[in-house]
């Protein structure tokens, strides 16, 4: 669809440095490393309170860093201030827990709230999206699936299809990163596999790079390329799918031996799948 | 992977968009029209105020300045005596907020009764309810400085009268506050209480005020501070305090600004310092909920 400018230099795309937030004295992230070269999807993992919605809100720049940098492209986009903030949260789309739509509104004015960054306060007020927008709003839309709820109220629809326009939003962004903050967590099983395998086509045709919290190892190792997990604040694992053994994931999770991937999955197939509760045999 | 397609359209994406670029002509339309006619009634509102008005809006506005650059300038001139009369003044301020300490609680008394009597689902006799509500309507809509000015008549001057113009004020707005409020409440710790055999003002007690207590309690703050100003203002008609003083040096004129300058300190150093106190304390109630 959108085809993926070269880099512009020879590092790496998106580039982590020793990246902390305290919050009075608890610290949430400590001296967070990560180095990105190529648009990856990647989960990362970890319990409850790990630090992983911080660490993305970083990213968006919805917090500030209390030290370290986040380099974007050779672009330090920690020290960006007011209009060049919003410009980089604009290249680099969120998507939240709870959908974050605003719910008395329909859903194409919901995705077109992704171009705010480029008009003005004038033209949102009095509704002035230009025409194309709004067809390529409709567009998205119906490559996701929903097309047909477009002129509905954003409230009026279920949690998938509101997780769903939230993606549209996110794309109506054209975003080089979409941040994906665990867009599943409040899903049931069915809705959670749609919502995953439209970030995957996301990732894969468009080439865009993302990065998703997810509270499940199953649905990590089977949609993303590479799993960062994160205990305490401290990132302790980052490797491939198939370097996550149930030894590392007892680890990150601080479990003890009855740990089971079963335990945390939200996979429908799961409880008929025998493998699974076999995870040591992955590797 | 799952065998999910992304694309099943019944309906043509063309037909979609051009249903919804329809649905979006037709709402700038409307919210055109609207602009056009707000436009319109404020400016030929304008113009017939303006013609109407005695002096002439245009030729007065730039003599707006003047009389608080008099109190000023006279003030500033007799900056030395201000201690002194915010000192002499103080007791007058006392009364002030006396009167708005005493309407606020007698006012939130009643606030409280009005509100849960005439709220759906909670009030004792729910055949009543409008009636309640029509008597809480009436008591917020006689402005205050009409109760006084009739009790005043009936009673003579003084701090009485003002404080129930005030509670009486005051219970009528509360009361349609405190109701809204009520309304939120979670029905069911009320029927606990009613499957136990508790009486009605035992489950108002029990069961809803401790559901409504910090916006009750955050409402009433913000009452206190009105009554503040109001009870300032109703001295203006007589009913003592900080306001009556006030009145009185400003109808003087030149010569005794000091003093009016003296009081409006005092004033806004009230309202400021109760607007701190309160807001301070309205946060932390909504805040620190259950520590």
């Amino acid at each position: 669809m959108v085809a993926y400018p070269p880099l512009r230099h020879g590092g790496d795309m998106l580039q982590i440095d020793k990246l902390t937030k305290r919050f009075g004295d608890k610290i949430a992230v400590v001296t967070a490393n990560v180095s990105i070269d190529k648009p990856t999807m990647i989960g990362i993992i970890g319990r409850s309170g790990a630090g992983k919605s911080t660490l993305l809100r970083m990213v968006n720049r919805l917090s500030d860093a209390t030290s370290g940098t986040i380099t974007f492209e050779g672009e330090d986009v920690t020290a960006l201030r007011g209009a060049a903030r919003r410009n980089w949260q604009s290249r680099c789309a969120m998507i939240f827990q709870q959908f974050n739509l605003v719910p008395r509104m329909d859903v194409v004015s919901n995705v077109l709230h992704g171009t705010l960054n480029r008009r003005s306060t004038f033209a949102t007020m009095f509704n002035l999206y230009p025409q194309s927008d709004i067809h390529k709003a409709i567009e998205i839309l119906d490559r996701l699936g929903i097309a047909e709820q477009a002129s509905k109220r954003a409230e009026a629809l279920s949690g998938g299809q509101q997780q769903r326009v939230a993606i549209a939003r996110a794309l109506m962004q054209d975003p080089k990163i979409i941040l994906a903050d665990e867009p599943i967590a409040s899903l049931d099983p069915m809705n959670a596999q749609v919502v995953m395998q439209s970030l995957r086509t996301i990732h894969e045709e468009d080439g865009r790079m993302v990065i998703a919290n997810l509270h499940t190892l199953d649905t990590a190792r089977r949609y993303c390329d590479r799993v960062i997990g994160m205990r305490d604040g401290r990132i302790v694992f980052d490797g491939t799918p198939a370097q996550l053994t149930t030894g590392v994931a007892r680890d990150i999770y601080g479990a003890g031996a009855d740990f089971s991937e079963a335990a945390t999955s939200t996979e429908i197939e799961t409880l008929d799948r025998p493998e699974v509760r076999e995870a040591e045999a992955y590797v | 992977m799952a065998d999910i397609s992304l694309n099943t359209a019944p309906q043509s994406v063309d037909s979609l968009q051009s249903s919804y670029m329809a649905q979006v002509q037709r709402r700038r339309l409307y919210g055109g029209l609207t602009l056009l006619i707000f436009v319109v009634l404020m400016v030929s509102g304008f113009n017939i105020a303006d013609e109407r008005n005695a002096g002439g809006f245009w030729e007065g506005l730039h003599n707006i300045g003047d009389y608080p650059a008099d109190v000023l300038s006279e003030a500033w001139a007799k900056r030395a005596d201000l201690p002194a009369l915010i000192a002499k003044y103080f007791p007058a301020l006392v009364e002030t907020i006396n009167i708005a300490a005493v309407s606020t609680l007698l006012g939130t008394i009643g606030g409280v009764l009005l509100s849960l009597l005439g709220t759906r689902g909670l009030a004792k006799w729910p055949r009543l309810i409008p009636l309640f509500r029509r008597i809480s309507d009436i008591m917020r809509a006689v402005p205050e400085i009409v109760i006084a000015l009739v009790l005043i008549f009936v009673l003579g001057g003084g701090p009485v009268p003002a404080m129930i113009a005030i509670a009486i004020h005051t219970a009528g707005a509360l009361g349609k506050m405190f109701s809204e409020v009520a309304e939120n409440t979670d029905i069911k710790p009320v029927e606990g209480l009613a499957s136990t055999g508790a009486t009605w003002s035992q489950r108002m007690l029990l069961g809803v005020l401790p559901q409504v207590a910090p916006n009750y309690v955050s409402y009433t703050l913000l009452r206190f501070e009105i009554n503040i100003r109001a009870s300032a203002i109703l001295g203006f008609v007589g009913a003592g305090g900080i306001g009556y003083e006030l009145r009185n040096a400003m109808a003087w004129g030149p010569g005794r600004f000091d003093e009016a300058g003296a009081i409006f300190i005092l004033l806004f150093g009230t309202i400021v310092f109760f607007d701190q106190v309160s807001s301070r304390y309205r946060n932390r109630l909504t805040e620190g909920q259950g520590q």
